[in-house]
């Protein structure tokens, strides 16, 4: 259900290539906005950082959804992952976490897993 | 390995431990299984001791039932993790790993919880999946095939809403099962391979998850919307603290809006009591004893039962419902500007209540400078000890009016206090991170739970064991400390022709006089200082002390009329208002301290904790005599 499909990662190759700018990093993310994660990563490589993120659900080809921002500097992030739980960071822990496109935002809008079920 | 039957010896029972995520019902199916009453609320980290309890399964077997921290993964990030990672482990001394790890999940929220269980599958104990919340997960439409899940997972799987007693009895069974095949227990060297997964194997975790899931999964629950329509209005950046700011003071009015009516009712009785008591004994020491000594000092305590239970009606309220972290995102902002983690702020708000539990729940913080950081600021949130004494004092100063259109002011000075509390806990923990406890910023990541509406026998229950505490305390530690206040201030009587009133020539104003000197700068007399010493104990002894002390100092009608009345005919309004700054501050109570020491495991920082907050309280009281006594306060 979360895995990256094929035409995903070629949009988003094609994306990159040309410069669109598909991707960004969750941290600069609107309130309302919708992606998939692309990567998982401390720019220091701090691993800490990645597990913690891991282990609260922000891995590769998880959806996520931006909900709420606190009012100083936007400042934490709340994220509902999946549709099933919601957490929330602080926009310098965001930054580890690359987020590019959904396949289609009209799909998207129903539950990802119905998508999967109604296609296998 | 070998099978063998269970030997039923006392002193080795069989041990189950609950371990699961945080937030998932552990404790609730904990306080189901067991009938134990240990707290439970709607936000991560409310349990962070390892808690054990005894039950009888089915067949008869009388088993050892643990509750444990919630902890996303075993590699434990925080010292309540650590204590469940530990328990698992069999790491614990003299102590071996559990015979059956019972590992409970939230069904609603399957995809992040079972990656624990994967991991808690490679230890190789029996260990049964328990899918928690079945209630909530039905409602959504969720349809999870229970046969599948077992298949693929290799272990037995129950269905349970820990609140009720049917869905816990094929737990039970399936305990049974296990212990009847119990291996002979040689888990001890599998444990000792166990070690921190890395970011790859948690990645390949989740693709197991999510694998598992794709097989057992039959209908996914549709997403819970009201949560976020709730949250689009009080985490609404703008809406959202001043939400927070008017609950906090609604709070405050309440607690003295709504006590009024019980706190007459209760004086009205202990005042009868003394007058009965007065007419009919005849004069000896044992009627001082229980007039002046026990009604006066213990009673004046005991009425205010009702406005410590409308405190902790809110408190539970806010714990029950999820509000709590989302609080603690409220903060977050602010609490980072003094180099906190705004998940600092839910053990600050437990603080509000006591302390103790307060300094405890600093537990689940995983930073350590940050977790020291909260610990020393937690005694500067207002508990509910110091609840007596700023009414008492209150209600004697301030006038009981409402301005700005039906804002009791008795309520706002009472608000005041809190808030100097809170900015002073801020300011402390902002220079403490810039002094002492130098340290890099922390990252914030805490789950936001779905509301829940509280459950009514539950706040009911916590209602009665908060009332229950209250009692005890003033049967116990209060009333002996008044025991033996009085005969301090009873002995040595007064020699023959004293013309003050014989308290003054007794040890206590002995003591009180001594003191007095040092008090005097910051404006309080000896009747203060006689109540400060003993309030050390805990802090509603002061209230009781000064009941007493003006009992016996005052003449036959004084006795009988409320404290606050003498209170305010004795006092200055800048000594009253130079006692309600010493106590947002002052160190006064010891058990606070014994946790510190407890939880830092050192005596380094219960001293440093005294002395500063010893210094800030004289500081402040202080400087508000003073400028209360310029501003014409004398
Ligand atoms: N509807 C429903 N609510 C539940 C169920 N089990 C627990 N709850 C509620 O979920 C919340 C969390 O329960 P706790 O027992 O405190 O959770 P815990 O796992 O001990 O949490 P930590 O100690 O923080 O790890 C409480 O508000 C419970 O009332 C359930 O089966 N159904
Ligand atoms: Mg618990």
């Amino acid at each position: 259900m979360n895995r990256l499909s094929e035409q995903e990662r070629r949009v988003f190759e094609a994306g990159c290539a040309i410069g669109l700018g598909f991707t960004q990093p969750l941290s600069l993310m609107r309130c309302g906005g919708v992606g998939r994660i692309l990567a998982v990563q401390a720019s220091d490589g701090n691993q800490e950082v990645e597990r913690g993120l891991l282990e609260m659900g922000f891995v590769e080809g998880a959806r996520v959804e931006v909900l709420h921002h606190g009012f100083l500097g936007r400042d934490p992030l709340a994220v509902r992952i999946n549709q099933t739980m919601t957490v929330a960071l602080r926009r310098c822990e965001a930054n580890a976490v690359l987020v590019g496109p959904l396949r289609d935002a009209a799909l998207e809008s129903v539950p990802v897993m119905t998508l999967e079920y109604a296609s296998s | 390995m070998t099978t063998t039957t269970l030997p039923i010896d006392e002193s080795r029972l069989a041990r189950i431990a609950l371990v699961g995520p945080p937030n998932c019902g552990k404790t609730t199916l904990f306080n189901t299984l067991t009938g134990s009453r240990q707290k439970t609320g709607n936000y991560p980290g409310v349990t962070v001791e390892r808690k054990s309890g005894r039950l009888r399964t089915p067949v008869g077997h009388t088993v050892e039932l643990l509750d444990l921290p919630g902890s996303y993964s075993l590699r434990a990030r925080s010292p309540d993790e650590a204590i469940t990672r530990d328990v698992v482990l069999g790491r614990q001394a003299q102590e071996a790993s559990p015979d059956v790890v019972v590992c409970v999940t939230d069904a609603t929220n399957l995809g992040q919880h079972l990656r624990l269980l994967l991991e808690l599958r490679q230890l190789d104990r029996p260990l049964i999946l328990a899918l928690n919340m079945m209630d909530i997960a039905q409602k959504r439409g969720c349809q999870i095939s229970i046969d599948a899940l077992s298949r693929q997972l290799g272990i037995p799987v129950v269905t349970t809403v820990a609140m009720r007693k049917h869905g816990v009895q094929d737990l039970l069974n399936q305990i049974d099962r296990l212990l009847q095949q119990r291996p002979v227990a040689d888990g001890a060297t599998a444990m000792d391979a166990w070690e921190e997964p890395s970011p790859d194997a948690i990645r390949a975790y989740h693709r197991e998850v999510e694998r598992v899931l794709q097989e057992a999964v039959i209908q996914e629950g549709a997403p819970e919307r009201l949560t976020r329509q709730i949250d689009s209005v009080l985490l609404h950046p703008v809406a959202g603290p001043l939400i927070l700011l008017s609950l906090l003071f609604l709070m405050f009015q309440a607690v003295f809006s709504w006590a009024e009516a019980p706190m007459d009712a209760i004086d009205a009785v202990m005042v009868g009591l003394q007058q009965w008591l007065s007419a009919h004994m005849a004069d000896s020491l044992l009627k001082s004893l229980i007039v002046d000594g026990i009604i006066a000092g213990v009673g004046g305590v005991i009425i205010f039962l009702p406005q410590i239970l409308i405190l902790f009606l809110f408190i539970l309220l806010l714990e029950d419902s999820g509000y709590m972290t989302r609080a603690a995102f409220l903060m977050d902002r602010l609490m980072s500007g003094v180099g906190l983690n705004g998940r600092a702020f839910i053990p600050l708000l437990s603080s509000f209540a006591c302390a103790i539990p307060g300094i405890m729940a600093a537990r689940t913080i995983a930073h350590p400078l940050d977790r020291l950081t909260t610990i020393l600021i937690a005694p500067l949130m207002t508990c509910s000890a110091r609840l007596p004494v700023y009414v008492l004092v209150i209600a004697a100063f301030v006038p009981n009016t409402t301005v700005w259109g039906g804002i009791g002011l008795q309520g706002l000075v009472m608000f005041g206090l809190y808030a100097t509390g809170i900015i002073g806990a801020l300011v402390v923990a902002g220079v403490l991170r810039l002094t002492v406890l130098r340290g890099a910023r922390q990252p914030l990541l805490m789950e936001l739970p779905s509301y829940k509406w509280p459950n009514p026998a539950n706040v009911l229950l916590g209602l009665l064991e908060r009332a229950r505490i209250f009692m005890r305390r003033i049967g116990t530690i209060i009333l002996w400390v008044m025991i033996v206040l009085w005969c301090l201030a009873t002995f040595p009587s007064a020699p023959a022709g004293a013309t003050e009133p014989a308290i003054n020539y007794s040890f206590a104003g002995m003591i009180g006089h001594a003191l007095a000197p040092l008090l005097a700068p910051i404006g309080f007399n000896w009747q203060i200082a006689i109540a400060l010493v003993p309030g050390l104990a805990a802090r509603e002894v002061a209230v009781a002390a000064l009941g007493m002390v003006y009992a016996l100092s005052g003449n036959e009608e004084a006795v009988t009329e409320a404290l606050s009345v003498a209170l305010a005919q004795d006092w200055t309004l800048a000594t009253a208002l130079a006692l309600l700054a010493w106590y947002v501050f002052a160190p006064q109570c010891l058990a606070t301290l014994a946790a510190t020491r407890r939880e830092t495991n050192s005596w380094r920082w219960p001293v440093f904790m005294f002395v500063y907050l010893i210094v800030l309280a004289y500081l402040a009281a202080f400087i508000t005599y003073r400028v209360a006594l310029a501003l014409g306060g004398g």
